[in-house]
């Protein structure tokens, strides 16, 4: 055995990718990897990508579920684009990740699964490790399935818990390669299994087994070490973006003093935002899992109407069936908050993987003039800032406010500096007194033009209101022409109002750089790390994002105007560039656009930036 | 401010619960007679009036709110069930009513409206059963009958009608109950048992509409015969009918069966006694499907079943979970679990 201290590498960064098939447990190796980077102050961002299908045919690449972790001493802003290890516990999660691995990187492979029956499954006409494209890579073919039912030879346990441990040999063999401990995996299993102490023993024996072989082998690169980052100071956790999106709607409900009620259907890649706060009956949360996306919505309006921070969460399809009754809510100018996390579409689409693709669906698709206010988080932490902040924005400014995520902040998760309760803003709502005299409900109280809310149950404000036309001021029921102008006028004034509340725009970069790169939502991460890469590099040029969709920042057309070139950089067709167009027409606009189902990679994003500074 | 048991410091009278709008239904519409029903039980009801809400949906019945001088939401098609719900859940100490109609309810909302019954959600629901949709001016609806002759089936329909009551039993339903619109006496004593059992109500009121579907109740409503032709269930009274009050309905093997007393020996003892609180719902099953000429048509109360409500289910577990919790705030959820510190 080498002296392995001598021979550790220190790294900048790194991304593993884990895969295997669906059942294999890849998702959890990647969570327990990556928790135990965060404990020892890395920065880290992860991302799933699992299939839609929860158990399809096993050992087929449909089949594959992967999870990447790119972990590093400097910031990390996205999972990264290629793996520098990818661990394949079988020919079909090779076959489906390959293009994922780095040239020269490792990858290291369950050889016991190579066999004449899998290759088939995976529909492999040769082994892919025999061919020319594999002698780019660092191989190592471990006997995973061996050395993992060895090891547990001693213990009384049936074969499908066998099998099902070799993740951790897996792991394991990571974490040698990594110089990681293994203490916080070995205490998870005590947690996890606390009833069951066998599993408990498997899993440490798994873990330990594939740790020592690492060790022992030489096919291995000496161990690698990446220190821990620069990291601000704080107590923080790791998050993903629907759980930030659950507890930023859990601390506008504290902050507004208002219960917090969930009218939802479960879909993906939403459900998970229901889920936790199903959970969350300690803080008094309401969640209704509804019989349909309509009744969803249709609980939560009810429920705002009786005077609830109301909430439906969903994603693409489920917006189409929401849109009639978000045109209700903004007729009743009634507090709602829709979370849309977008997912590949149309219709079904790509159920599990990320898109920007309904940005004009929630700007317009509604029928009749129908404004509400949308925003966008941009990492997976920043959900929990946004779903507060359209939280805040609907109870104050009396509106439906669409709170656009997608599959890629959702899932992904990222260490998070939490916040103190103290330090976020007070919410108020303009809750209507009992006692007031003559109260209106459709009298515009200040300058932002909101309603006054008035709750069922507050003696001498009892008042109606619906989906039909209302008079200005007193909300009767009216079919006079004039009055529907002045209600349309007005329902688009309350609406562009909300500007007060939006921050300026900021560039990264000079003013005058010439080109600015433009973005919105979850490409963040991506952009902004080819933006910090290309500006080491030496390239100039600038770099907005958009977190408030609708209204735009005041100075959004200040800054704009100040570049020659634009380049909005999107994951759909060019929505937002075309959003942009239509708002300001002086500006020439141009695009970047990528729609497979996959966030942008940085390395692509600098060849087009590059490409258009070279041009110049 | 929202106190329940204020009843009796409350004292209404129906005006207090008539808004200033003008009512626009059609003269002669049954919805008139509803509505009036409507204002007198809830103020006899006594609770004070800002604890009323009035949610409905979309057609002639569902004008409802702007009639009422309590809080209202008039929402969308087929919704008010939902938006009922949400109400309901999120301030439990509100007494919510929802008007809707047979297209409303039966259509484009039945989704709602079976999932609302089966989670039985403290919800007083009138349904205006007019067999046709008025306000989109006369197609057939659900419960139009076979062979209606309608705008949208001017050969006749070719499906099958929707019987409200078998509906709501099979979604479980636990409270059921028939009238008539012309029948105000009967409507308001309807009303009154609604509002009083704790769970989804379900008031249907045979409604006749005057302009697409006159006379859709006749055979049973006209003033001749209908005695003959109604049966009016009592919870423990005999089924009992008939203008010389001397028929009466029986179980016959596993069916329903009129007969006459003093005929064949039969007398009042053999009469079935109408048991509105049997969970089973076999018996009211028969009741809910009786149609003229076989039978009278049974209206009043037929299925009145205790159960616990969803709202009070919620409650409870909230306050169990509250208990049971180490997590009070925000602040503690935030920083629970697997936090480091930098």
């Amino acid at each position: 055995m080498t002296d392995k201290k001598e021979q550790i590498t220190e790294l900048e960064e790194v991304v593993i990718r884990f895969s295997g098939d669906s059942g294999d447990g890849m998702q959890l190796t990647g969570t327990l990897f990556s928790d135990t980077s965060a404990l020892l102050g890395n920065d880290l961002a992860t991302f799933p990508d699992y299939p839609a299908e929860i158990r399809a045919p096993q050992g087929t690449v449909g089949g594959v579920s992967g999870f990447q972790v790119h972990f590093g001493h400097s910031q990390v802003n996205t999972p990264g684009d290629y793996a520098d290890v990818l661990v394949a516990m079988n020919p079909a999660a090779l076959k489906a990740n390959v293009k994922w691995a780095k040239h020269g990187g490792t990858i290291i492979i369950d050889i016991d699964s190579f066999t004449e029956k899998n290759l088939e499954k995976a529909g492999c006409v040769t082994d892919p490790l025999n061919q020319l494209g594999f002698r780019d890579f660092n191989i190592v073919r471990a006997p995973i399935t061996t050395l993992t039912k060895e090891s547990l030879k001693g213990l009384n346990l049936d074969t499908k818990s066998i099998l099902r441990s070799k993740n951790m040999f897996a792991l394991g063999m990571v974490y040698w390669l990594f110089h990681r401990p293994l203490e916080f995996t070995t205490k998870f299993f005590e947690d996890k299994f606390k009833k069951i102490p066998i599993i408990i023993e498997a899993n440490k024996i798994v873990l330990k087994a594939g740790y020592f072989y690492a060790e022992t082998i030489e096919a291995l690169h000496p161990s690698y070490s990446v220190k821990p980052a620069q990291i601000e100071k704080g107590t923080y956790r790791n998050i993903n973006g629907n759980t930030a999106t659950a507890w930023g709607l859990l601390a506008a409900a504290e902050k507004s003093g208002l219960n917090l009620f969930l009218g939802s259907y479960p879909i993906t890649p939403a459900s998970e935002i229901l889920q936790e706060l199903s959970k969350r009956k300690d803080l008094g949360v309401k969640t209704f899992q509804a019989e349909d996306e309509i009744a969803g919505i249709c609980t939560a309006i009810g429920a705002s109407f009786g005077g609830q921070l109301a909430v439906t969460t969903t994603s693409g399809p489920g917006l189409s069936l929401k849109s009639e009754a978000i045109g209700l809510a903004v007729i009743t100018e009634l507090p709602l908050v829709i979370v849309n996390v977008q997912r590949g579409g149309p219709s079904t689409g790509l159920p599990t993987k990320t898109e920007q693709s309904d940005l004009l669906q929630a700007l317009y698709g509604r029928h009749g003039e129908s404004p509400l206010v949308v925003i966008a988080a941009s990492s997976p932490s920043d959900c929990f800032h946004y779903a507060f902040q359209a939280a805040k924005i609907a109870l104050e400014h009396m509106t439906p406010v669409i709170l656009l995520t997608d599959g890629f902040l959702a899932n992904g998760s990222e260490p998070w500096k939490l916040p103190k309760m103290e330090d976020l803003p007070k919410i108020n709502p303009p809750l209507v007194e009992a006692g007031t005299v003559d109260y209106q409900p459709y009298q515009r109280l200040n300058e932002s033009m909101v309603r006054g809310w008035a709750i069922p149950g507050t003696k001498g404000l009892e008042h109606r209101i619906g989906g039909l036309e209302k008079m200005a001021v007193t909300g009767a029921v009216s079919y006079v022409p004039e009055n529907h102008q002045v209600m349309t006028i007005e329902r688009e004034q309350k609406i562009d109002r909300v500007v007060d509340v939006v921050p300026d725009l900021e560039i990264m970069g000079d003013q005058d750089s010439g080109l600015l790169m433009i973005g919105w939502g979850g490409t963040y991460g991506h952009l902004y790390t080819a933006y910090r890469e290309l500006k080491k590099e030496g390239y100039n040029f600038s770099f907005a994002h958009f977190n408030y969709i609708k209204p735009l920042p005041k100075n959004t057309h200040d800054i704009l105007s100040g570049f020659k070139k634009l380049l909005v950089c999107e994951i759909n067709l060019g929505q937002f560039a075309n959003y942009l167009r239509m708002k300001y027409q002086d500006l020439e606009f141009m695009q970047y656009n990528k729609i497979q189902g996959l966030p942008f990679t940085v390395i692509e994003l600098k060849e087009k930036i590059i490409s258009l500074l070279e041009e110049q | 401010m929202r106190n329940n048991n204020m009843a009796e410091d409350c004292i209404y009278t129906a005006k207090d619960f008539k808004s200033d709008q003008e009512v626009r239904w059609c003269a002669g519409c049954g919805d008139h007679a509803v509505l009036n029903a409507v204002h007198k039980v809830m103020a006899e009801q006594g609770f004070p009036k800002e604890n009323y809400a009035l949610v409905s949906g979309i057609g002639c019945s569902s004008r409802f709110p702007y009639y009422m001088n309590t809080y209202a939401f008039h929402g969308i098609h087929g919704r008010a069930a939902a938006i009922a719900s949400g109400l309901k859940v999120a301030n439990p100490d509100l007494h919510v009513w929802v008007v809707t109609g047979d297209g409303d309810s039966l259509a484009i909302g039945g989704n709602h409206f079976i999932h609302v019954v089966r989670r039985n959600i403290d919800l007083n629901v009138i349904l205006l059963n007019n067999q046709i949709y008025g306000l989109t001016k006369g197609q057939y609806s659900p419960t139009s009958l076979e062979g209606q002759i309608t705008k949208t089936s001017p050969y006749g329909t070719i499906e099958s009608p929707f019987h409200p009551g078998e509906l709501v039993i099979g979604a479980q339903g636990k409270f059921f109950a028939r009238s008539l619109d012309n029948n105000v006496k009967l409507t308001i004593e309807i009303l009154h048992e609604a509002a009083n059992h704790k769970g989804t109500s379900i008031v249907e009121v045979l409604q006749n509409c005057v302009i697409y579907n006159d006379k859709a109740y006749a055979a049973i409503t006209d003033k001749e015969t209908r005695a003959d032709r109604q049966l009016f269930l009592k919870h423990g009274k005999p089924m009992i009918f008939g203008k010389d009050n001397d028929k009466g309905i029986v179980l016959d093997g596993l069916r329903l069966k009129v007969v006459k007393l003093g005929e064949n020996g039969i007398n009042e003892k053999d009469i079935l006694v109408h048991d509105a609180h049997q969970p089973n719902p076999i018996l009211h099953l028969m009741l809910v499907n009786m149609n003229y000429p076989e039978f009278p048509v049974a209206l009043g109360v037929i299925r009145a079943v205790k159960a616990t409500t969803y709202d009070v289910k919620l409650e409870d577990q909230i306050e169990k979970v509250k208990a049971g919790s180490k997590i009070h705030t925000m602040n503690d959820l935030l920083y629970s679990g697997n936090v480091w510190s930098v």
